[in-house]
């Protein structure tokens, strides 16, 4: 039992992870209806940014305090991948906005090609290790609850709920929203568009260069492959909870965190990708919108 | 029309029974009767959001129905209970062919590649399922000729004749509509169930429309089915006219009938309040019919 | 963007200056954006531990080159495009692509002749040791990829299926070949129909129960799949050798008459006389994926007149409509999904006959989108436009590693094969944004009754699954 409450830990924290970076998918899909290969990059590009001011600054100043050199690195791989990912919408994606729906996807997969073999050019092939941040532990009993652990589920629960207080309760969120249901109209009604689909790409980059500090501290390494996986797990998680919707997306990457880590622990660890892809594929043959997402009419 | 054991006139075509389709909390249609005769051109009409389009949806399979019964009798004998059978079957088996509200033709390819694709099972069946006809072998030549033959009537009928090879997103819409209806015709269809096929033509294109579905019905002997918000093509080419309104049967008879329904002249144009009482007096009095 | 510099009436000056702010506001950003990634550098020191060293003279580079494009662009390429663009509409020349029927024929027959002599050029130029990397790198590398782009072209070019796992079947072929020719000790030429047979029921395995799936959920799964073949591959050692592949995988003979085994008396050198030499097989692998292109060509050409290959077009434009027509659509995109993956398991096995090795390492997901891009670059259902953007975006990537010369600008430790990759990615976004319809836009009609027309890209639809 107690094995099996860590283990769920675990999968939370990790989930959070996921959660925070299927955000950014599922607000873009569902905002201008295409999968951004990029943000996994732009994940990965965070938890850089994270680790290089992270040594930075403790080259500076000897004796930071933990709490405030996190929130200074997540602070600034906020801004800095908000800035990419702005340029990047500006440059790639919104030239080809209203045309060939391949189009765009294929500047994401090429942008995602780009970030990652820039950091690889630019930071080298190897993996960046740090040291740890965060080492405190708790014992409950058998369960062990590390502090960065919570942490991550903290940031995420806080993050969540200043997110969700945006998208459902701001005029912000109202525009968005508009956009999202039908671009013309809301255009028409005053909503500046362009504007709102950049600041959804900011909002995205935002959290994923959370959910990219959360990462780097959790695992205390950085490297420029690092997009690529949790990328599509996150995209996975983001399609798992229906793509499009906000809940939907933090569900789905808990659901993905708790089903790696319950399998590694009682199958086998090889394949807890194959079964996190497995389950995928089941969700979607069976209920092809995901849980929450809502259903497709086919308008005939 | 109350049971489903009435027996089938041979000149029923299509029969609807007890035909309910549920969104949710919305009865789209509530018990639904009707039929149509072989030979003839049967007009649903109803205002908007009457249940008109989705009657057609569930008598071509793109809806499965709550309830009820839909009965296709083919020329040869054959039945064919439509619901019970996916979309694509009930053109295939069933030869009931459709046309949609909004046009969908396959804009990329052209005129003449449309009347193709809908020769599809012909010719696959030619092709001995693409092998045959990869090795050159079997019938697939002759039927393949023969297919492009069938196409070229039919943009003769339609007057596309001059824009077969030129890409079906490039015609203007009246020229669309017709060729989604000659497209439908390529399938070999028994029943074609048009879709507003008026909606949005001018005056002449209208009128090339309706010599149209007067020449499938007196040349082809396919029977159809319209729904259609343009009264004047309605009344003009109509044999019979059913007509909806909230998903339920309101009236029911030849243009002529239905034109001087009271029921439908208060459903169709709305009336005053007074007004209406007297239309519900006179309903009262003449009875039942 | 806030440009109001569109119309040409507007002055110089006027374009100056906001040519100047726009470039200013880009340096600025690029300070922002390339200020820790290319500014900082990170590196373990002696003790393991990661230190950093500022690079400002890169950075400057970096900044400075955004600030200048970015003031010519606004400055003079935009109105220069813009003053192209008034005239010609002035002119009333309609931007309709010229008629190129006969010089496009031309240009086919000329492509095939030079392939089929490509390697005596070669020999003759290089000498036979010397063209191995010709034939090899260029040659053979380059007709891979026009035969996986071929087959997707069917799945994604034709029937408008999103798959972002073609790499799957590609990895069927090449561990059916290599698992089967080791086990059974089976010829590659019984071998290469089995291997592509094997990957179409793998397509139509994997397809069932996903293709009633729409749009992107159908590219997730199939990039899912992708994936889940790619892991078991990895993680079943007992089978697949995992993560260290399967070595030592049998050549394809010349249909089993002369070999290129070293050790056999019929080794194609010795039976000959002449000197022994690792590009004989090369050259002969060369005609054999030549060969197999042009199967796949001619298939798909054949295929698309056919009602089949009309339904697929068909599906991609409009699947609602090919259902009323009484198209059993199911069946439809699994024939396509099928002929695809069997395309794909040629490859494979030819793949796997080429390296004498495979491992997983060779069927990741960065295949599937290079596959896929090349479709989309190439201009989705044109073989003939496909193939430019094989020649383009592989022969350009594989051209890097020979650029010898760039040492000597960027200096001894430039390894231009480390930027194979990034500019790859960059040319792939390039090309999308200055021809979003691919090099070849236009697509053939299968039938016409008086001419054959081109149709223009802007009718033909990407499809929707």
């Amino acid at each position: 039992m107690e094995y099996f409450i860590q283990q769920l830990l675990n999968g939370l924290t990790l989930g959070s992870i996921y959660g925070l970076v299927a955000i950014g998918y599922t607000m873009v899909y569902g905002i201008i209806g295409m999968i951004n290969f990029a943000h996994g990059d732009i994940f990965m590009l965070g938890g850089f940014a994270a680790l290089i001011v992270f040594l930075v600054l403790t080259s500076f100043i000897a004796g930071v305090p933990v709490a405030l050199a996190l929130l200074i690195m997540m602070v600034v791989a906020m801004l800095v991948t908000s800035l990419w990912n702005w340029t990047i919408e500006r440059v790639a994606y919104r030239p080809l906005r209203g045309s060939f729906r391949l189009a765009p996807l294929i500047t994401a997969i090429g942008m995602s090609i780009v970030l990652s073999n820039f950091i690889q050019v630019t930071q080298g092939p190897r993996n960046k290790p740090i040291p740890p941040l965060v080492n405190d532990v708790f014992h409950f009993g058998e369960v062990t609850v590390s502090l960065k652990q919570l942490v991550i589920v903290l940031v995420t629960a806080v993050l969540l709920t200043i997110f969700w207080y945006i998208v459902n309760k701001t005029p912000l969120g109202r525009a968005q929203r508009a956009t999202e249901q039908d671009r013309k109209m809301a255009a028409l009604l005053g909503v500046d568009v362009d504007r709102t689909i950049s600041i959804t790409f900011i909002m995205g980059a935002s959290l994923a260069a959370v959910a990219g500090t959360m990462y780097l501290m959790y695992y205390g390494v950085a490297s420029f492959a690092d997009g690529f996986i949790p990328g599509v797990k996150a995209f996975t998680a983001a399609v798992l909870g229906g793509i499009g919707s906000l809940p939907g997306a933090v569900l789905g990457g808990l659901l993905i965190g708790l089903i790696e880590s319950l399998w590694s622990a009682y199958f086998s660890i090889a394949y807890k990708d194959v079964a996190t892809f497995a389950i995928l594929a089941f969700v979607l043959i069976f209920k092809p919108t995901g849980i929450l997402g809502r259903p497709e009419v086919e308008k005939v | 029309m109350t049971s489903g054991n009435t027996t089938m006139t041979r000149d029923t075509i299509l029969k609807v029974e007890h035909l309910s389709m549920r969104f949710g909390g919305l009865m789209a249609i509530n018990d639904l009767s009707l039929e149509a005769r072989r030979g003839e051109i049967t007009a649903l009409i109803g205002p908007n959001g009457a249940g008109k389009t989705t009657v057609f949806n569930c008598i071509t399979g793109f809806y499965k129905p709550t309830m009820g019964m839909i009965t296709m009798n083919r020329r040869n004998g054959e039945q064919h209970l439509l619901e019970r059978l996916s979309d694509f079957e009930i053109t295939k088996k069933a030869k009931v062919a459709r046309t949609f509200q909004n046009i969908r033709l396959f804009s990329g390819l052209t005129v003449l590649e449309n009347l193709l694709v809908a020769q599809h099972n012909k010719l696959m069946k030619a092709s001995g399922y693409t092998i045959m006809g990869l090795l050159g072998l079997g019938s697939y030549k002759r039927e393949a000729e023969g297919s492009i033959e069938l196409a070229r009537q039919w943009l003769e009928k339609a007057d596309l004749i001059d824009r077969a090879d030129d890409p079906a997103g490039d015609l203007p819409y009246g020229a669309q509509r017709r060729l989604e209806i000659a497209r439908a015709m390529c399938t070999g269809p028994e029943l074609l169930c048009l879709d507003e096929p008026a909606a949005g033509l001018n005056p002449k294109e209208s009128l090339a429309l309706n010599t149209l579905l007067n020449s499938i019905r007196d040349e082809t002997g396919t029977s159809i089915l319209l729904i259609e918000h343009d009264m004047s093509v309605v009344m003009e080419i109509s044999d019979h006219v059913v007509v909806l309104e909230y998903g339920q049967k309101i009236s029911d008879g030849t243009p002529d009938h239905v034109k001087n329904d009271p029921k439908v002249i208060a459903a169709y144009l709305g009336v005053d309040d007074d007004e209406l009482e007297d239309v519900i007096h006179e309903e009262l009095d003449g009875g039942s019919h | 963007m806030p440009n109001t510099n569109s119309t040409a009436k507007e002055t110089a000056p006027g374009v100056m200056a906001q040519a100047v702010k726009e470039g200013l506001l880009a340096g600025v950003l690029a300070f922002g954006m390339f200020l820790l990634y290319v500014g900082v550098e990170t590196y373990q020191n002696i003790d393991n531990a990661l230190v950093w060293r500022m690079r400002w003279g890169l950075l400057a580079i970096f900044v400075a080159i955004a600030a200048i494009g970015r003031f010519l662009v606004v400055g003079f390429v935009k109105p220069h495009i813009d003053r192209r663009k008034l005239a010609k509409a002035k002119a009333g020349i309609p931007e309709v692509s010229d008629e190129k029927g006969f010089f496009h024929r031309h240009f086919l027959k000329i492509a095939l002749i030079f392939l089929v002599l490509y390697p005596p050029i070669i020999v003759s130029l290089n000498g036979v040791q010397g063209s191995l990397k010709y034939v090899d790198n260029f040659g053979i590398q380059i007709l891979i990829y026009v035969m996986l782009a071929w087959g997707l072209n069917v799945v994604v070019g034709l029937a408008g299926l999103l798959d972002l796992g073609y790499v799957a079947f590609y990895a069927v072929g090449a561990y059916s070949y290599a698992l089967l020719s080791d086990t059974f000790g089976l010829s590659f030429w019984l071998l290469l129909p089995l291997a592509g047979i094997l990957a179409a029921f793998w397509g139509i395995i994997l397809g069932f129960p996903v293709l009633r799936l729409r749009g992107d959920y159908l590219a997730i799964v199939t990039l899912a799949f992708g994936e889940i073949i790619r892991l078991v591959l990895m993680n079943w050692t007992e089978v697949t050798g995992g993560t260290a592949g399967i070595s030592g995988v049998a050549k394809a003979s010349i249909f089993g008459i002369w070999s290129f085994d070293v050790g056999a008396d019929n080794n194609f050198a010795k039976v000959f006389g002449l000197p022994m030499s690792s590009a004989y097989y090369k050259i002969f692998l060369f005609y054999v994926i030549l060969a197999l292109c042009l199967i796949t060509a001619y298939v798909t050409i054949k295929l698309r007149s056919m009602p089949i290959g009309r339904a697929w077009e068909a599906l991609r434009e409009d699947e609602i409509a090919c259902r009323s027509l009484g198209i059993d659509t199911v069946k439809t995109k699994l024939t396509a999904f099928a002929i695809g993956a069997m395309f794909g398991g040629f490859a494979g096995s030819f793949f796997a006959a080429r390296q004498g090795f495979v491992s997983p390492e060779s069927f990741v997901f960065l295949e599937s989108a290079v596959i896929l891009a090349i479709v989309v670059l190439g201009g989705m259902g044109s073989l003939t436009g496909i193939a430019i953007a094989a020649v383009v975006m592989i022969g350009g990537t594989e051209l890097l590693r020979e650029m010898e010369f760039l040492k000597h600008v960027f200096g001894e430790d430039f390894t231009p094969e480390l930027y194979r990759m990034l500019l790859f990615g960059l040319a792939m976004v390039a090309v999308m944004l200055f021809k979003p319809r691919g090099f070849v836009g236009s697509r053939e009609p299968t039938a016409f009754l008086k001419e054959r027309k081109a149709v223009s890209g802007s009718f033909t639809k990407e499809g929707h699954g």
